[in-house]
């Protein structure tokens, strides 16, 4: 971190008779360093960890919002969570698609990232298209998929222009789950393209002449050197792309709610329907302090692993 | 730069090899848009023809006039307008000002200050939302635009862009504040005056992330809205459904098209500083 030197040149107080002493300038600076971040403080305070506190408090009480009652039943969620039947499932759900997403997502992004970083002329376009999804409205995009992936959509369509016949897609469980994270990855891939293509431009070309005088073939000089020197980015967009897979809703209820049976059930969907469907907000929390376990562990342990393997910190 | 790149540029037949490839690669990314868009001008009996029909034999309006008839889809239009403006500058204010702060005021605490904002980021409001839902309850908040509005500008979204403008604005070299400082500026006035208007890029990938992550905001919606004039556009979608809750595809294609174009030809126009701004950002890593 920069430390920044912001103590005011020395003689200002005295310029400014009348002021009580120890209203220093010091102590202005200080003043103004609570006033500009109060805003974003009260917020995270109010918007974030009040809601927070309240999700450990809820998930010790019986809470059915339609039955009324508010009642402390200790840990009896949490025996729910850890007998409920369907969860299993659930976290197989949130485990494929997570998975799925993150290793197709990063790997897609990098391959177009690389592409595009060829002295070609006219990437620029290829750019414009790859990243075009992320503008496209995100419910408007996964509904043009349900209708392409229905079974006389327009997949199949453009298959059957090959000869193949394609599966109705959204009603098989493996190709449900297969075609959510496609479809995700399809809307998202062009940020983490972007964000690699900066870091890819960002190695210094000599290194690459250098080793190319040493003899190191392609695949050498990647392993070498790029993908070292932009292991920090790596690192950051797979810690925002893990946990906003955990984060995705609105993909699965439009494509699938949750089905076919529970297969694309992920966590939050799951949490959603316990809570705003089944008005279990007792059970609701206990999902969602689950949900928080996950997301706090995974970004620690990503966290961990930069010291092995991310190359150069700032 | 240009012409190093020709120097050294890949021979004529990886040339044509990429291309292809990058051609293929394209299909999946711009088909969708392209079917949105062709569609939505086709009769209901043509989206379903087969062979499908790349372009719409007789073009026609006419389920673009049936949005508005079956849903107050002006007044949806112009909620999801009006609160991704409000969450865009909302966010530009609280995460500039804070993140000013974070980077050049060293006030007691900031460091600690810092990492307790810093927690947000790992509490996106998936986890919190039946609390934030009884939070809003009691606030008398269900039904109103307030949570879609207040969640995002001081929620986990604008802890990431307090992120964004605090590593542009450590970047940002002592001496440009120290001249303004001989000026007899304060605090307010070095922010203001100087700070912000040398980042602009920061402030634009802000602006960028906070505009489209209100657009694109689902569960907040489903869970705080009952009103179909109080919609927003992404709930609002999914609701042209036939009377067996079947999707009116020619109606609901129009929909999306009608919600996503607007934004997708300010990016096409607006691409170089769309795609940089984000790149160039503190997110580099």
């Amino acid at each position: 971190m920069t430390a920044v030197k912001t103590d005011a040149p020395p003689g200002r107080e005295q310029s400014r008779p009348g002021r009580p002493g120890w209203w220093t300038a010091r102590r202005r600076d200080h003043l103004a360093g609570f006033l500009f971040t109060a805003p974003q403080l009260a917020g995270t305070l109010l918007f974030v960890l009040l809601p927070l506190g309240l999700m450990f408090w809820y998930s010790f009480h019986d809470w059915n919002v339609l039955a009324g009652g508010f009642t402390w039943t200790g840990g009896e969620n949490y025996e729910r969570l850890a007998q409920d039947p369907a969860l299993p499932g659930v976290l197989g759900a949130t485990a494929a698609f997570s998975v799925g997403l993150v290793a197709l997502n990063l790997s897609l992004a990098l391959v177009l990232a690389i592409l595009l970083n060829q002295r070609l002329a006219g990437t620029i376009v290829f750019r414009t298209i790859f990243f075009s999804p992320v503008a496209v409205t995100l419910v408007a995009w996964t509904i043009v998929w349900r209708f392409l992936l229905q079974d006389d959509g327009g997949v199949n369509g453009l298959l059957s222009v090959f000869g193949a016949e394609g599966p109705n897609w959204l009603r098989g469980e493996t190709t449900a789950m297969v075609s959510v994270v496609v479809v995700q990855v399809l809307k998202n891939v062009g940020l983490n393209m972007v964000l690699f293509l900066a870091a890819l431009q960002g190695v210094p070309k000599e290194l690459y002449e250098a080793s190319t005088i040493d003899g190191a073939g392609a695949w050498t000089r990647f392993r070498r050197i790029t993908m070292p020197m932009i292991s920090p980015t790596i690192l950051l967009t797979s810690i925002i792309t893990v946990v906003g897979s955990l984060q995705v809703f609105a993909q699965i209820d439009v494509l699938t709610s949750g089905g076919p049976g529970t297969s694309t059930t992920v966590l939050v969907y799951y949490l959603y329907q316990n809570a705003f469907q089944f008005h279990d907000f007792g059970y609701g929390a206990t999902l969602s302090v689950l949900l928080f376990a996950i997301v706090l562990v995974l970004t620690v342990i990503q966290w961990q692993m930069r010291r092995k393997w991310v190359v150069h910190e700032d | 730069m240009r012409t190093e790149r020709l120097r050294t540029g890949p021979s004529r037949r990886a040339k044509l090899v990429l291309y292809a490839l990058l051609c293929v690669l394209a299909v999946p990314f711009v088909f969708p848009t392209w079917w949105m868009v062709t569609s939505s001008l086709k009769s209901a009996n043509e989206i379903f023809a087969f062979p499908p029909t790349l372009l719409p034999a007789d073009p026609s309006l006419s389920a673009y006039a049936r949005v508005f008839e079956f849903a107050p889809f002006a007044a949806q239009y112009w909620n999801s307008m009006y609160i991704a403006a409000v969450v865009t500058i909302g966010t530009l204010a609280v995460s500039s000002l804070a993140g000013y702060a974070f980077a050049r005021i060293r006030f007691p605490g900031h460091n600690l200050l810092f990492l307790v904002v810093l927690v947000g980021l790992l509490i996106p409001s998936e986890v919190t939302i039946v609390p934030l839902f009884q939070l809003f309850n009691g606030l008398g908040m269900v039904d109103t635009h307030w949570p879609l509005i207040l969640v995002p500008i001081f929620g986990a979204p604008s802890v990431l862009a307090t992120l964004i403008m605090r590593q542009f604005f450590i970047a940002l070299p002592g001496e440009i504040e120290e001249a303004g400082r001989m000026d007899g500026l304060g605090r307010l006035g070095l922010y203001w005056r100087i700070a912000l208007p040398l980042s602009r890029p920061a402030l634009g990938a802000v602006a960028i992330f906070s505009f489209l992550h209100s657009w694109n905001l689902y569960l907040e919606p489903v869970v705080f809205l009952s009103t179909p004039e109080k919609f927003t556009l992404p709930q609002a979608l999914t609701q042209f459904t036939d009377a067996y809750g079947g999707p009116m595809w020619d109606v609901q294609l129009s929909a999306a098209t009608l919600s996503a174009l607007p934004v997708l030809i300010v990016f096409v126009v607006a691409q170089r500083q769309f795609v940089e701004g984000l790149a160039h950002t503190g997110l580099k890593g």
